[in-house]
């Protein structure tokens, strides 16, 4: 993505973001309350058209005007929610395939295909084995854990080449976190790519190649893994963010 | 393991049914003369199909989240067009079409009204409700129009005669919309995003799913559906009245909440909503016939309808 602006009547939430995913790379996407982190997965997701700016998937340029979630989806881009991410009273079949569900002619649904192709999932990608959970389950009988890996699941299912991660681990168990965290490592080594969103660096430099910080709409670093300990990105955050209450307060 | 899941996932439907056999059994009991005997059973073939067909269409609304009041006007209005337009070009066929295009459209402006603009469904349909019966009186100068044209006509027959001189046909059409609903509702792509729609309308849209036209089709829907209970009822009563309709809201809703579908949208029951039309549909002369004076037909309607609901909202927090 290139000089990405995002503007919501007088709220400017993104000032000119270049913003590049490489193929099999995890990139950490990291900024304070408000920094423009949201906007921009859902600009890179197409549930909002940027104000200004460009889009290239695989060197192609995007035409924003038909960029939406289906033409993301359709081009291999899939996001992941924390509460958002599964209709709650639904079974995790029809979860699964919302949206593109497999049908006959008229419309009507292979509840069987999209049963078994459930279970398939929750089995090979998963590895929920028993436990009582099948594809029938309504969502709320699940785990927050278990949620965010039904919503992976879909994602490496659908053959997401980029998978993007909104605070998947909040309100998670230590437990349940180190799952989501699993499912991101199995994307990687599935060779699809990651955009992880959270404020808890611990989680992020776990997994991440690269770090992105983001602040105030703007990116102001660009870090490798390599380059830097945990220590250091938190001492980097925390110079940001005192930064910019300095400028809050001129 | 297999069925246990299976009676989790129909807890709601197997209460109910429950309950309206528990009610069946009671009144075979207190008038066995008249609940042992089939005409009561024609009888409710015959009257209920109306709140039923229209229940049906209230259910598709609140699962996906909304409310419509205005459906009571619609089956009025839909009926004076169907009659008037056929008043005029001698054709049934065409005053059918019409009075569906007529319930369609006031369905349809339901629906953009609470999506496009953002009005609680409540308040919008509430308006309409008023402004759709009015404008009916108006137009109709509170009069109404006689049909008795139509009676004996293959139409007729087809929509309302007696198949095998028994069974009323409307509620065969009953039976077969019920079974149309279902599968639309869950065997069809249409019905995942009602469903959606009304459980979390924003992880609908982030799977690409618009509310908004869901929404829009779901009111249109439930539009041509009254509509086509309104024309039903016509021919049946051979007369429009500009009044018609008038007392099927609250015994609709009624049927609605006592077959198990929830307020709060995403989850809902057809099979539910068709017990429960013939359940309310069949109480008052139930209660009449058990020897009890009309007066204490409310009373038990509030009564059922207090325990069904508690027993569906049990049910509900335990799975
Ligand atoms: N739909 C919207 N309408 C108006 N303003 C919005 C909207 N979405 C976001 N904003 C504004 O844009 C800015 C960036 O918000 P965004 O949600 O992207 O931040 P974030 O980095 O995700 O923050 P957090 O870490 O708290 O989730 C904020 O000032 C926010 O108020
Ligand atoms: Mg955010």
């Amino acid at each position: 993505m290139k000089n990405i602006h995002k503007h919501f009547g007088g709220v400017i939430a993104l000032r000119g973001v270049d913003f590049t995913v490489g193929d099999n790379e995890v990139i950490g996407l990291i900024g304070d309350n408000g920094a423009g982190k949201s906007t921009l997965q859902k600009v890179l997701s197409g549930l909002y058209p940027p104000t200004k700016g460009e889009i290239y998937i695989r060197g192609e340029k995007i035409n924003p005007r038909d960029y939406s979630v289906k033409k993301a989806h359709e081009l291999g881009i899939e996001t992941v929610f924390q509460e958002k991410a599964l209709g709650e009273k639904q079974a995790l079949w029809r979860n699964v395939f919302l949206g593109r569900q497999p049908v006959g002619p008229l419309g009507f649904l292979d509840v069987d295909k999209a049963k078994s192709e459930t279970d398939r999932i929750m089995k090979d990608f998963l590895g929920f084995t028993g436990a009582g959970i099948s594809p029938e389950s309504t969502v709320s009988t699940l785990s927050g854990g278990e949620r965010q890996g039904i919503a992976i699941g879909r994602a490496m299912y659908f053959e997401a080449d980029l998978i993007i991660l909104d605070e998947p681990t909040n309100a998670l168990s230590v437990k349940e976190i180190g799952k989501v965290l699993d499912f991101i490592r199995e994307v990687k080594r599935r060779g699809k790519s990651c955009v992880y969103i959270s404020h808890t660096i611990a989680h992020i430099y776990e997994v991440s190649d690269r770090f992105v910080i983001l602040d105030k709409g703007k990116i102001v670093d660009r870090r490798e893994k390599g380059d830097l300990t945990e220590q250091e990105l938190i001492d980097e955050l925390t110079h940001h963010a005192a930064k910019s209450e300095e400028g809050a307060d001129v | 393991m297999k069925l246990l899941e299976k009676v989790k996932t129909y807890n709601t439907q197997i209460g109910l049914t429950f309950i309206a056999l528990l009610i069946l059994v009671l009144f075979m009991v207190t008038a066995p003369g008249t609940f042992l005997r089939p005409r009561i059973y024609i009888s409710f073939l015959s009257t209920t199909p109306f709140i039923g067909i229209a229940g049906l269409g209230l259910t598709l609304v609140l699962i996906s989240g909304e409310i419509d009041l205005s459906f009571t006007a619609v089956m009025a209005f839909a009926g004076f067009v169907f009659a008037t337009v056929m008043g005029f070009t001698g054709s049934i066929i065409l005053g059918i079409l019409a009075g569906l295009a007529a319930g369609s459209v006031v369905g349809m402006l339901n629906g953009m009204l609470v999506t496009l603009i953002g009005i609680p469904s409540i308040v919008v349909t509430l308006g309409m409700q008023f402004l759709i019966r009015g404008a009916t009186n108006i137009i109709a100068s509170g009069r109404a129009t006689t049909l008795t044209e139509i009676s004996g006509t293959p139409m007729y027959n087809i929509l309302v005669g007696e198949i095998g001189g028994v069974i009323p046909a409307q509620s065969i059409w009953f039976l077969a919309l019920a079974v149309l609903i279902w599968s639309l509702l869950f065997r069809h792509r249409f019905g995942d995003h009602i469903l959606f729609s009304g459980d979390n309308p924003e992880t609908a849209e982030m799977m690409g799913i618009s509310v908004t036209k869901t929404k829009i089709l779901v009111f249109t829907l439930f539009g041509m559906l009254a509509a086509f209970a309104g024309i039903l009822d016509s021919f049946r009563l051979r007369t429009w009245w500009p009044t018609m309709g008038e007392g099927y809201l609250m015994t609709t809703m009624a049927a609605v909440f006592v077959g198990g579908t929830s307020m709060f949208g995403g989850e809902g029951t057809v099979y539910g909503t068709f017990l429960g039309a013939f359940l309310i549909g069949s109480l008052e002369a139930g209660i009449v016939a058990a020897g009890l004076s009309g007066f204490w037909t409310r009373f038990i309607y509030g009564i059922l309808i207090l325990i069904a609901v508690t027993v569906h909202t049990l049910l509900r927090r335990r799975s």
